[in-house]
């Protein structure tokens, strides 16, 4: 197995691993969008992430990941069990909080989960093999090069993380478990562009760009190059950066239920969101959570200005009212409504 | 920089460099040198083809039907990528490559291993190769960038003679191999060729990076522990010139104009670096030998970029960064048409559905045992069929769905008028697009104006690259109606080729002024609108005109009829209206 780019390590880029944090502190903020150039290191950051995630407790047992702290999402064998006994009954332990590649040219029965070959040819037994979306459960799923996924594949993400649950029915196989994960998705725009209602389903979206200046651009090169000559020293000399992201992770995670969101912070999102004419309630929700998921990462007790201003960016500019006869950028146009609520 | 050299430094690392592209038609030179670089590959490297419109099964493995049935366990096999670990992929036709097969070789080189989540189980098997790349592609089909991008040396191939010291060659590559991993590149040789990436418009970072290894390769082909200018020239000559997008800005060329006249004769490259040949070279060392570097690095892109691509560049043809030369219709467009066959999915048989037979099977396979189990429950001994298939196996073929609709702007760009048409065409084709994701219909613009036509913009379906197109149009001039037409003809059959159904809408008022042979006067561009007309009639396409005149006249309704379109005055078009007008007509 190829070594794993440290996140610490990457260059600049600071837009797309904030976004790519505040999911981490905050699962609920909804998936993360990352559409670019080339060559800027998209997947590079996504697939970073797993290692900068902490722990978290799953149901000793459980093919599909069940977390015990969530009644109302337990799978078929874990809900009665939950139901009957005590709490001691479910057994827990710590498992390593997944991030799940869904490659290109996936199948269906790989995804959603299909017989167990094995046993099936062995004993002629019928068992369920749980797929992508069982192994993905409380943490993300990630697809490369998102606009190239087979439609059947979209509609099918489409439902699951609609209903936050997956269901498979076949010749007498009748599963059905939870499915809940961050959906991250990069990909490049020349491509083409993405379904409307994916679209949707990501909380935030971040735009990529190729750095412009030199000492930038020679630096990523420069710690690529190191990177891929020796691996292993190099994910040692960046350990100790990497280890103080995971615990400002941590930390937020455990400092966001006590966030405070005064109302002032919630007109300001409101303002925001009127200024920039963003679509539905979805963008003021998802802009007062990823705000206070920035307030927690930075260790502040309140959401304030600054951390609206900069995540408002992320989490609307997908969601603008479609003007295709604007020719300015989404996020240009976010940024100037930015400008003008802030009076800057 | 001979052919030679390039395959070697292919074979000294081919997963590392990513491997060859070789521009040029098939040819005797060209397959020899193709078999001049896969033989200097280590001994037993394994090479794959990767033939056009590959399915997933060949290209990433998946279920062995026959194996699994008789070994009772779910046997895999492997894929090209998986096969071709160890040595080199070879995708003759590269440009023919549809988008999906380049994403999954893309994905495959980025991690060194096929990971792949295919019917029986996820696979994740080691498949580090180099890529070589046939490209053929002519006029405006590329390669797919994805694949250019990480495909490090490019190269072209006219003529080749195979050297003939090829033992000693193939031991210097073995030896190279053996030392690369110690091959220092000095970080101000790095920093150079960054920055030179940048100064020709390359905008990802692969080619720098890919630059870089290029120059470490080549120091240890030519026994060096430290890369050295020479190798940072090599380097820029087989990564960064046959990719530059634009030239570094001019103001740089009156230097070089000073220095040179003053340092004659010419140093040889690397002396400068060694700052010691040189005796007229200033001893503020350091600072000198950077500018050196810096002028090696960015001359050795300059003379190495192919006449044609200067030509291009001269042009502006390609700088229109980003997604750099991407051409007509680029491949995901025109795979997408043609309804390539894009895999299998469960589904029912019913008409117009096709049973992908090989992978009902597969999906059959597993329950073999399961399904005669319960048989022999239900009491049944007759013999049973050799594999029982049931409703729940059968697989569909699935694929990539046609666009509906091409819709070409046809726009007359010409006189005063100019500017305010072109930006109602510009509105309706964007707001056309809007709508297009959810349909998968596309939109061109062609603009006539001066003496001839130009398409501006193939029909696509990425906003993005419409937005990038259409921010700069050009007006004003005569009006070349015939050009416009021919031009509108030649596009549609393309695109009809391609699978969609061209619709044409004209923008104009009818007046043409300038004849297909780029001469004006009115008689004789007339009898040209005539004859365009009448050729582009008889194909049959669905067409309209939009009278853009402030005075509808008879000009513009008398080219309806010549080309059996539909007339509509829109006057006081806006975006909004003429958009919905060309739907309406479109259906």
């Amino acid at each position: 197995m190829k070594a794993v780019y440290p996140f610490a390590a990457i260059v600049g880029q600071d837009d797309l691993k904030l976004a790519l944090l505040i999911a981490a502190v905050d699962q609920g903020v909804g998936g993360v969008l990352v559409f670019g150039d080339r060559g800027t290191g998209k997947s590079t950051a996504v697939r970073a992430l797993a290692d900068l995630l902490p722990k978290r407790p799953v149901v000793e047992g459980c093919a599909f990941n069940c977390a015990p702290k969530n009644p109302a999402g337990l799978c078929g064998r874990c809900a009665p069990a939950a139901k009957t006994a005590r709490s001691a009954a479910l057994k827990t332990r710590q498992a390593p909080m997944p991030v799940v590649d869904l490659p290109l040219g996936a199948t269906e029965d790989r995804v959603v989960g299909a017989l167990d070959i094995e046993r099936a040819l062995t004993t002629g037994e019928k068992a369920f093999e749980p797929g992508l979306l069982a192994r993905a459960h409380g943490g993300f799923l990630y697809i490369d090069e998102v606009n190239l996924l087979e439609d059947h594949l979209v509609d099918l993400l489409l439902d699951v993380t609609a209903s936050g649950l997956n269901v498979v029915e076949r010749e007498g196989l009748s599963v059905r478990h939870p499915a809940r994960f961050v959906l991250v998705g990069s990909g490049n725009p020349e491509e083409g562009e993405l379904r409307p209602q994916l679209l949707d389903r990501f909380g935030l979206s971040v735009d990529v760009k190729t750095p412009t200046d030199a000492p930038t651009r020679i630096e990523v090169v420069r710690r690529r190059d190191a990177f891929d000559r020796d691996a292993d020293e190099f994910t040692q000399r960046w350990s100790r950066e990497n280890m103080k992201i995971r615990k400002r992770v941590a930390a937020a995670r455990d400092a966001i239920a006590s966030v405070d969101t005064p109302p002032a912070a919630i007109e300001r999102a409101v303002e925001i969101c009127m200024a920039v004419g963003s679509d539905g309630l979805r963008g003021e929700l998802t802009l007062i959570r990823a705000a206070r998921a920035a307030a927690a990462l930075e260790g502040d007790e309140a959401v304030a200005d600054k951390h609206l201003r900069k995540v408002a960016p992320f989490a609307l500019r997908h969601r603008l009212r479609r003007n295709v006869l604007d020719e300015v950028d989404s996020g240009v146009r976010v940024e100037r409504a930015l400008a003008g609520v802030f009076g800057a | 920089m001979s052919l030679a050299r390039a395959a070697a430094l292919f074979a000294i690392d081919p997963a590392g460099l990513g491997g060859l592209l070789v521009r040029g038609r098939a040819s005797p030179a060209r397959e020899a040198f193709i078999a001049f670089a896969l033989g200097l590959l280590p001994d037993g490297a394994p090479v794959r083809r990767v033939p056009v419109s590959i399915s997933d099964d060949r290209l990433l493995g998946g279920l062995d039907l026959a194996g699994t049935l008789q070994a009772g366990r779910p046997v895999l096999t492997r894929g090209v990528l998986a096969e071709a670990d160890g040595g080199a992929l070879v995708l003759p036709m590269a440009e023919r490559q549809a988008p999906e097969t380049i994403a999954r070789i893309a994905a495959a080189m980025d991690v060194g291993a096929v990971v792949a989540a295919r019917e029986a189980a996820d696979v994740f098997q080691p498949a580090r190769f180099g890529v070589l790349a046939l490209d053929e592609s002519i006029e405006d089909e590329h390669v797919h960038p994805a694949l250019t991008d990480r495909v490090g040396l490019h190269v072209a191939c006219e003529e080749f003679d195979s050297p003939a010291e090829t033992d000693r060659l193939r031991d210097a590559v073995a030896a190279a191999r053996a030392r690369l991993a110690l091959v220092a590149v000095p970080d101000n040789l790095l920093s150079e060729l960054v920055i030179a990436a940048e100064a020709f418009g390359l905008d990802s970072a692969r080619p720098a990076l890919l630059a870089v290894r290029v120059a470490r390769a080549n120091a240890a082909l030519d026994g060096r522990s430290e890369a050295v200018a020479d190798d940072a020239k090599i380097a820029a000559a087989l990564v960064l010139a046959p990719r530059a997008l634009r030239l570094p800005p001019a103001e740089q060329a009156p230097e070089e104009e000073q220095q040179t006249p003053s340092e004659e004769p010419q140093p040889p490259p690397d002396a400068g670096d060694q700052n010691t040949a040189d005796a007229s070279a200033q001893p503020e060392g350091e600072e000198r030998s950077l500018d050196d570097m810096r002028e090696v690095v960015l001359d050795a892109v300059r003379a190495a970029i192919p006449q044609d691509l200067l030509a291009k560049i001269a042009e502006g043809l390609l700088n229109r960064r980003a997604g750099g030369p991407q051409g007509k219709g680029a491949n995901g467009a025109r795979s997408r048409q043609r309804g390539r066959p894009a895999g299998a999915r469960a589904g029912e048989l019913r008409s117009g559905a096709r049973l992908a037979l090989l992978d009902t099977l597969r999906a059959a396979a597993p329950w073999q045992a399961v399904r005669r189990k319960e048989r022999a429950l239900r009491g049944r001994t007759d013999d049973a069929p050799p594999i029982l298939v049931r409703q729940e196996d059968f697989r569909i073929r699935v694929h990539k769905p046609r666009a509906l609709v091409a819709t070409i702007f046809v726009v007359d760009a010409s006189g005063s008028a100019a500017l305010h048409r072109l930006a109602e065409a510009k509105g309706a084709v964007l707001a056309l697009l809007a709508q297009c994701y959810v349909r998968r219909d596309e939109v061109g613009l062609i603009a006539f104006r001066g003496t001839a036509a130009e398409l501006l913009l193939a029909p696509t379906r990425s906003l993005t690259r419409v937005r990038r197109q259409l921010a700069q149009l050009p007006g004003g001039g005569g009006t070349p109606l015939a050009s416009g037409i021919a031009l509108a003809r030649e596009t549609a059959v393309q695109t009809a080729k391609k699978g969609a159904r061209p619709v044409l809408v004209f923008l104009t008022d009818g007046a043409a002024n300038v004849g297909l042979n780029g001469m004006g006067g009115r008689a004789g561009a007339d009898a040209d609108v005539e004859r365009a007309s009448k050729t582009l009639k008889a194909l049959g396409f669905s067409s309209m005109v939009v009278d853009t005149s402030a005075r509808p006249g008879p000009q513009a309704r008398k080219l309806a009829e010549r080309l059996g379109a539909r007339y509509m005055p829109l006057p006081l078009a806006d975006a909004a209206r003429l958009a919905n007008a060309v739907r309406a007509h479109a259906g």
